[in-house]
């Protein structure tokens, strides 16, 4: 059927230029405060090392921050082009916390990276110091202002339904800027952002520990790292709990597909480790769990009672009229556990790379230093599957309970989707590969010597120096 | 004046500061390539651009958003309606924007040239594009009654006006790129783009003309205001030849700041009361009121635009101020970045 090729299109179009978008996204998110932070020590207490450091680390913010912010206009775009009825029927809610990142958030971002990156020379001090705080700032609110209008789409409040139209207007702005959803949805993504800035910061000064290179900044940033990792995975263990509880009373069946719960069950629901999921019997053909788990993660107490899919798909069937309410249980539950998964091994490294390196140790084994590298890419993996987890298992619905993913696309010709995601695949790969490479090459130059531009430029000439 | 015409008024204010300003990023990215003669002055040029054309850019993201958040309908019309023109658009934006940050991180020539023809290429398609893009919009395109759009994607935004439009925005882009870096740049490339910014401001002027011409006789006749801003136009465009044949490139600079506030002016009063009319229909074409948020929604919007805009326009004159000084080539040389 057309329609749903071009439902299926306009989606695969929407997911992969989101997640290609939020590759870019964690990273700034938390090397911005990073850099903003050595800078701060640099200039307080003047030692070179943070300003070596700040060189360096800000460099590759910097060439993050080009693909994050394009691609970021890319998605404000789409929402117009491929989901028009979408943006026709939400416009009235989601277009003032869109408003609001435009003009409080991004002009914020931009300018003020102009100002630090050219203003070196230009500025007091202070003053300067200063753009890269309000720069982090921009990146934190933009984050927050998109969180609020996804989050709206997860959970709509703050609205009424027009009579005349049917579509929902915004009543109350106060309530779809501090939904518990919104907020505590924000703060894992920031802690999200924040794990694999540590991560990498943590991957790239092993690179250089593990070749006894720019050692003092390295162990500087190898020390910083573990803390600001070991500090926000904690964190995230505790929201994430927090977010499972509110997400099991506002979308039961996103919790149900996450964690394979095709019965309900309770009190001392069992949390699934391990299943094999049957989506047309509507059963696990086998699984294995941990008894009572499930209560406590997702109610809070070991009586709790968890709604399993099959009596909120009958549910929802009962409210809405016949259709399939149910996710793809198998995304779900997996990418639910790969978000987890990912997202903590890093610090659970870390732990053991704290010890193996305590009292200023080195290690020589190459296993070693060849884990600490690569983990490098276990963050973004957490980050994409839990965004893959999130959207995937509240479909049907593209507004929940309200409207459905494929009554929301525009109705355009499936041909333009055959022209535009070859464009966006072809265009999106080769920069992906243009951007790795060039983040590879300032990650093992290594910190800039001392009258050495930030980026690009050769150094001028100077006497020979001590390796 | 209700809200929903204050917002069609912030929708025209906000794309004039995307032309205003990203302009001359248009123009400059087009120049470099063609007027640098080496790789020196082409550092040199895009460095004069360096610190704001990320922040130039965002009012283009605002002015996108603000269709989206007080003209709901008129989004959901206008960009699936658009969406292979909007496709080159976006490809643009990300090539040109990547290629302004990369050209800058690896030392090699030939990495550096082809980035910097990436550049032109770009802002000489997006310059062109948006000007067809508005230009489109004030001739209208296909919508039924339900507001939905019916006919090709491609030919329905490519009439003769939308074409006249287009070249009108990228010689116009051209012209203020080249005195903008007449301004802000010194030595050879000063003297260079001084030349430039009259030859171009005689093309630029024509164009002006005759798009204003045709904007008064075909949308907005018997108009007496609109026949005023588009003389508007023309005169601002005289004054900004005058001034740079001259060497005064400061009031070329702003003259053209009129000039371009009275071109979108122009097309928003030929709109009015529309946003998007129907070339099947007058009856189907969605119109300022019927487009509009809600009176809420449209509350909440104007006061963020009320605290934030001023805030904007403060900060960037500000980083404006700061970035004053005119680049040499050696200035480029030693800049950390670009």
């Amino acid at each position: 059927m057309a329609d749903d090729l071009l439902v299926d299109l306009s989606r695969l179009q929407f997911a992969t230029t989101t997640l290609y978008h939020y590759l870019f996204v964690p990273l700034t998110l938390g090397l911005a405060p990073y850099v903003a932070l050595l800078e701060t020590l640099h200039w307080r207490t003047g030692k070179d090392v943070y300003r070596r450091l700040a060189r360096f680390f800000g460099s590759l913010l910097v060439i993050n921050f080009a693909m994050g912010i394009v691609t970021g206009i890319v998605q404000e775009f789409q929402f117009g082009m491929n989901w028009s009825v979408f943006s026709r029927f939400v416009g009235d809610v989601f277009g003032a916390p869109l408003a609001m990142e435009g003009l409080l958030a991004f002009f914020l971002e931009s300018t003020f990276l102009g100002l630090w990156l050219f203003g070196r020379d230009r500025l007091p001090r202070g003053v300067h110091v200063a753009c890269i705080w309000i720069f982090t700032l921009g990146t934190w609110a933009s984050a927050y202002f998109i969180i609020v209008a996804n989050s709206w789409m997860q959970h709509p409040v703050g609205y009424e339904i027009d009579p005349l139209t049917g579509y929902p207007v915004l009543n109350d702005i106060g309530a779809v800027l501090t939904q518990p959803f919104a907020l505590w949805a924000y703060v894992h993504t920031v802690l999200g952002g924040l794990v694999a800035a540590s991560v990498f910061v943590f991957a790239v000064a092993a690179y250089h520990l593990k070749r006894r290179q720019h050692i003092p900044e390295m162990r500087w940033a190898w020390r910083t790292a573990i803390a600001m990792g070991l500090i926000a995975a904690l964190g995230q263990t505790f929201v994430g709990d927090v977010l499972g509880v509110i997400v099991t009373d506002v979308q039961p069946m996103k919790i149900a597909a996450g964690e394979a719960l095709w019965e309900t069950e309770g009190p001392c629901a069992s949390l699934g480790i391990v299943a094999i999921i049957d989506q047309e019997a509507r059963e696990n053909t086998w699984e294995l769990s941990i008894p009572c788990l499930l209560s406590i993660v997702a109610t809070n107490s070991v009586d709790g009672v968890v709604v399993g899919a099959n009596e909120l798909q009958e549910q929802y069937e009962e409210q809405f009229g016949p259709g399939n309410y149910t996710p793809n249980v198998w995304i779900a539950f997996y990418a639910f556990r790969l978000m987890m998964g990912f997202g903590l091994i890093g610090a659970a490294w870390m732990v053991i790379a704290w010890w193996r390196t305590r009292k200023e140790r080195l290690p020589e084994g190459k296993l070693f230093w060849g884990i600490s590298i690569w983990i490098v890419f276990t963050p973004w993996l957490g980050n994409m599957f839990g965004w893959i987890f999130t959207e995937n298992a509240r479909q049907p619905w593209v507004v929940y309970d309200m409207l459905l993913t494929r009554d929301a696309v525009s109705q355009i010709s499936p041909t333009f989707l055959f022209i535009s995601l070859p464009v966006f695949f072809l265009l999106y790969g080769a920069f992906a590969i243009v951007e790795f490479l060039l983040l590879r090459r300032y990650v093992i130059k290594g910190p800039p010597d001392d009258d050495e531009p930030m980026v690009g430029q050769p150094a001028p000439p100077r006497p020979a120096q001590v390796a | 004046m209700g809200l929903p015409e204050l917002w069609f008024v912030i929708v025209a204010v906000l794309w004039t500061g995307f032309f205003f300003l990203e302009g001359f990023d248009f123009g400059v990215g087009m120049l470099a390539r063609t007027l640098g003669s080496d790789e020196d002055e082409r550092r040199q040029m895009l460095t004069a651009i360096g610190p704001v054309w990320d922040a130039d850019e965002v009012w283009l993201v605002t002015g996108g958003i603000a269709i989206f958040a007080a003209f709901p309908a008129w989004y959901a019309a206008l960009f699936p309606a658009a969406y292979l023109p909007l496709l080159v658009v976006i490809v643009a934006i990300v090539v040109r924007a990547v290629a302004i940050e990369y050209r800058s991180k690896r030392p090699g020539p030939r990495w550096r040239s082809r980035w910097d023809t990436a550049v032109a290429v770009a802002s000489l398609l997006l310059a062109f594009l948006f000007g067809v893009f508005w230009a489109g919009i004030v001739h209208g395109i296909p919508i039924d009654a339900s507001g939905q759009f019916v006919g090709g994607s491609l030919v329905s935004f490519i009439n003769a006006y939308s074409v006249l439009g287009g070249l009108t925005l990228l010689s116009f882009s051209l012209a203020h790129g080249a005195t903008f870096l007449a301004l802000k740049t010194a030595g050879p490339v000063q003297q260079r783009t001084e030349v430039w910014a009259a030859r171009f401001d005689v093309i630029a002027g024509a164009l002006m003309t005759a798009f204003a011409a045709w904007t008064y006789w075909a949308y907005s006749r018997d108009d007496a205001i609109a026949l005023m801003v588009g003389l508007l136009a023309v005169v601002a465009m005289l004054i900004a030849l005058v001034a740079n044949l001259r060497g005064r490139c400061l009031i070329a600079f702003w003259a053209h700041g009129v000039a371009i506030a009275a071109f979108v002016a122009s097309m928003f009063i030929a709109l009015y009361p529309n946003v998007l009319p129907s070339t099947l229909d007058p009856e189907a074409s969605l119109t300022v009121e019927g487009a509009a948020a809600s009176p809420y929604s449209l509350d909440v919007i104007t006061v963020v635009a009320a605290i934030g805009l001023p805030l904007v326009i403060a900060y960037q004159a500000w980083s404006f101020w700061v970035f004053r000084k005119r680049i040499t080539v050696e200035d480029a040389q030693r800049s950390h970045y670009a």
